[in-house]
């Protein structure tokens, strides 16, 4: 084009070669038929520093194992998008096409099963079985099985907490050392004219609410994980599901989530409760670090809220597992890597320099884990992690999960007829009789 | 240049199939040898995957359970057709076409007017007009999404200056199923209308100009001078024009894409195809849907061939 300086040129010029380089880099990645060592390629999700090395992410860590690894596998860190269903997406579509260069995955439990059942993953080596399982959280173990046998490497555990306020807490009259009930919540958070912040936009992380909520009320979404798509049997069309359905509306209705609840994520939500009228939060830990205007000598962290007084929260659960591709060419390269970053250290190092939970609990025991996550809050997330729910291990997950964010869409018009009607509609969805 | 001249070719030509001289069989026999191996490569490429979505159309499918396979015969078409889903898609695409379609033609010819009539800087004119069309539709979608969102966007700031104070300057364009298609067609209307002036541009420069003087000269008005001498002998171009972009309007994908996801209804019919396919690898359902999609865009090439009588292959005159 005309008006283009040669520099302005010269710079498109390298960005251009740089991309088709690193594109090079991801189609032949594993590709080490010259013999000596075997480059692993590991697809990453976002965290702290990506694909640079220097900030502790997983990229450190990979370098870390590989430089440990005495030459027997080097690793190359490929970048996923930012979004779970993007993730998803990329990770399919390689994994569908046989694509040799899936030596490492790093893949959000919520999919995990879908790839699993599709048989995409290496077996994992019965000798490393019980390293894999050692001293994990049983969240974290429970989301990287399917039909009884691990499949995936738990790596980091993820879970959400309930934040407060500690001057809106004391103002509203809230015992916050003992368990507290949505209930409870918003009769405060109305009484101090105060807001509590929930995901409930049209995406994955309204999902997470309505499974935590329908676990915490005693009830299931599915009943059967396992199962095809002509025997799935769920339990959203249940006293469950409506109490779910009916916190629901309670939240969005009386006025106490904020004027834009309906488009709010983890972002929205986490930006609500730092403004003034903030009082109430639920989050994954990374809230404490990113909360910019409260002082954070009023921040406090609690179990995630109960539905009912009697029965014990069901937080929700999220994280990383990792996996390896069958198409791989070095599988147990790759799984000898999985040992080495999911080891104590690494996860200790990954939870403090990233914020992301550690699946192991020895991590929580640590001195700058507790530095990192100071006030108690680690023990809190540990104990949250011990009581998590992972949404349902099923395959079917992905459509399930759009379904209910299509049904429970505003979230001001959920009512109890809600539940019933998104059950039947999955239910066609899954049988092909109905669009998604 | 004789009208009559296409009524005598059409009448001589079953006579002609009867028998053909030695010198058309060769004609036509080297013609199929040098145009016979592209003619085949077409076909593979083009027929093959066409007819391997038709045959995928009759299972469910799904790409992560090969297991779960089935052939269910026209059970996906069935539901399709009958799913609210996909009348909303189909109601969203045929909106954004007629839409786009009636403000490209209108403001595409008043600009193919302009260009026709102004002589100096005629170039430089005609590379401004394209500007637009040069941009990458993903680019330009982005582009118009920042300009209307609240927080990044001018939209609602000038708006807002332009009505003293009237219109709410933090409006969610985004929020509503009509206000996002409104930006959603105003982005197409803006990327592709230039390409409309182009070809209208070439049907203008057809046209005689001593047929216009001639009409001038017998007291005709300019309007008249519009609708009964330019317009008709430049049918080809306009029914050219018309059908190309319609066909590319009910495939719009990018656009709605990037805007809005297909939030609040504003599924467009490849979207659809994409989710199912690509989203939710149900590889038989996404391709009966593109099946659909193909039948119509075929029915509507049909239609506009018929329906403005053009034979595209005899000069433009019919």
């Amino acid at each position: 084009m005309r008006g283009r300086t040669p520099h302005r040129r010269g710079a498109a010029f390298i960005a251009a070669s740089a991309l088709v380089a690193s594109m090079g880099l991801a189609a032949c990645g594993s590709d080490s038929s010259s013999g000596g060592t075997p480059t692993l390629t590991w697809y990453i999700n976002p965290d702290v520093g990506n694909a640079d090395a220097s900030k502790g992410g997983q990229a450190t860590l990979a370098k870390e194992c590989a430089d440990a690894s005495g030459g027997k596998y080097k690793i190359n860190v490929q970048l996923l998008p930012n979004s779970a269903s993007d993730q998803r997406l990329q990770l399919l579509r390689r994994l569908a096409a046989g694509d040799s260069s899936m030596d490492l995955m790093s893949v959000d439990p919520a999919f995990s099963t879908e790839f699993a059942a599709a048989g995409y993953y290496a077996p994992v080596p019965a000798n490393l079985e019980a390293q894999f399982k050692e001293d994990r959280v049983q969240s974290s173990v429970d989301a990287s099985m399917y039909k009884g046998k691990l499949v995936s490497v738990p790596f980091w555990a993820n879970t959400q907490l309930l934040w407060y306020k500690k001057s809106v807490a004391q103002k509203a009259g809230l015992d916050m050392t003992k368990p507290v009930t949505w209930d409870q919540l918003i009769e405060a958070a109305k009484q101090t004219k105060t807001q509590i912040g929930v995901q409930a936009k049209l995406y994955e992380g309204y999902s997470v609410w309505i499974n935590a909520l329908v676990a915490s009320a005693g009830g299931k979404i599915v009943d059967n994980p396992g199962a095809t798509y002509q025997d799935i049997k769920m339990g959203l069309d249940s006293a469950a599901g409506k109490k779910a359905a009916e916190i629901i509306r309670k939240v969005t209705t009386s006025g106490v989530a904020g004027p834009a609840v309906s488009s709010s994520t983890e972002t929205e939500s986490l930006g609500l409760f730092d403004s003034k009228s903030g009082g109430f939060l639920v989050n994954w830990p990374y809230t404490y670090g990113a909360l910019a205007a409260t002082p954070k000598n009023d921040v406090g962290a609690a179990l995630y809220p109960r539905v009912s007084k009697d029965e014990e929260s069901k937080p929700p659960y999220g994280g990383i597992q990792l996996a390896v591709g069958k198409s791989s060419k070095h599988v147990d390269a790759a799984y000898q890597a999985a040992a080495c970053i999911t080891n104590l250290k690494h996860q200790t190092d990954y939870m403090v320099k990233s914020g992301n939970p550690a699946s192991r609990k020895a991590a929580f025991d640590d001195a700058e884990v507790k530095k990192a996550f100071p006030n108690g809050i680690a023990a809190l997330i540990r104990t949250n992690l011990d009581n998590a729910v992972p949404r349902p291990l099923t395959q079917y997950w992905g459509d399930i999960s759009t379904a209910l964010q299509q049904r429970f869409s505003p979230p001001q018009s959920v009512n109890d007829k809600t539940p019933a009607s998104t059950q039947k509609f999955v239910l066609d969805v899954l049988k092909g009789k109905a669009l998604l | 240049m004789s009208t009559a001249a296409p009524a005598t070719a059409t009448e001589t030509r079953p006579t002609k199939k009867a028998a053909l001289s030695d010198r058309a069989k060769g004609e036509r026999s080297l013609g199929w040898k040098l145009a016979g191996p592209a003619f085949v490569v077409m076909l593979l490429v083009t027929l093959y995957p066409i007819g391997y979505a038709i045959y995928l159309s009759l299972f469910n499918y799904r790409l992560t359970d090969p297991a779960g396979r089935k052939f269910v015969g026209l059970q996906n078409y069935i539901t399709a057709l009958g799913d609210p889903l996909f009348h909303e898609a189909f109601m969203t695409t045929i909106f954004i076409v007629v839409v786009t379609l009636i403000f490209e033609l209108v403001i595409g010819f008043g600009i193919a007017l302009l260009m026709n009539k102004v002589v100096i800087p005629r170039r430089t004119l005609r590379t401004v007009v394209l500007i637009p069309y040069s941009i990458i539709t993903v680019v330009s979608a982005f582009a118009w999404l920042y300009a209307a969102q609240p927080d990044t966007g001018f939209i609602n700031h000038w708006l807002h200056t332009l009505s003293f104070g009237a219109w709410n300057e933090n409006y969610d364009w985004f929020g509503g199923r009509w206000s996002s298609l409104f930006i959603i067609c105003l982005s197409e209307i803006w990327k592709t209308t230039p390409f409309m002036s182009l070809l209208l541009l070439a049907g203008l420069a057809q046209v005689d100009g001593s047929m216009e003087e001639a009409a001038k000269v017998d007291g005709a008005t300019w309007w008249q001078r519009l609708t009964k001498v330019v317009l008709p002998n430049m049918k080809a171009a306009i029914m050219v024009a018309t059908l190309f972009r319609t066909l590319d309007a009910v495939r719009i994908y990018d656009n709605p894409y990037v805007m809005t996801g297909g939030a609040n209804k504003t599924n467009s019919l490849s979207m659809l195809v994409g989710q199912e396919t690509v989203g939710r690898v149900e590889i038989g359902m996404g391709s009966a849907l593109a099946v659909l999609l193909f039948l119509l865009v075929l029915i509507i090439a049909g239609i506009f061939v018929k329906g403005f009588k053009v034979d595209l292959t005899g000069g433009g005159r019919s």
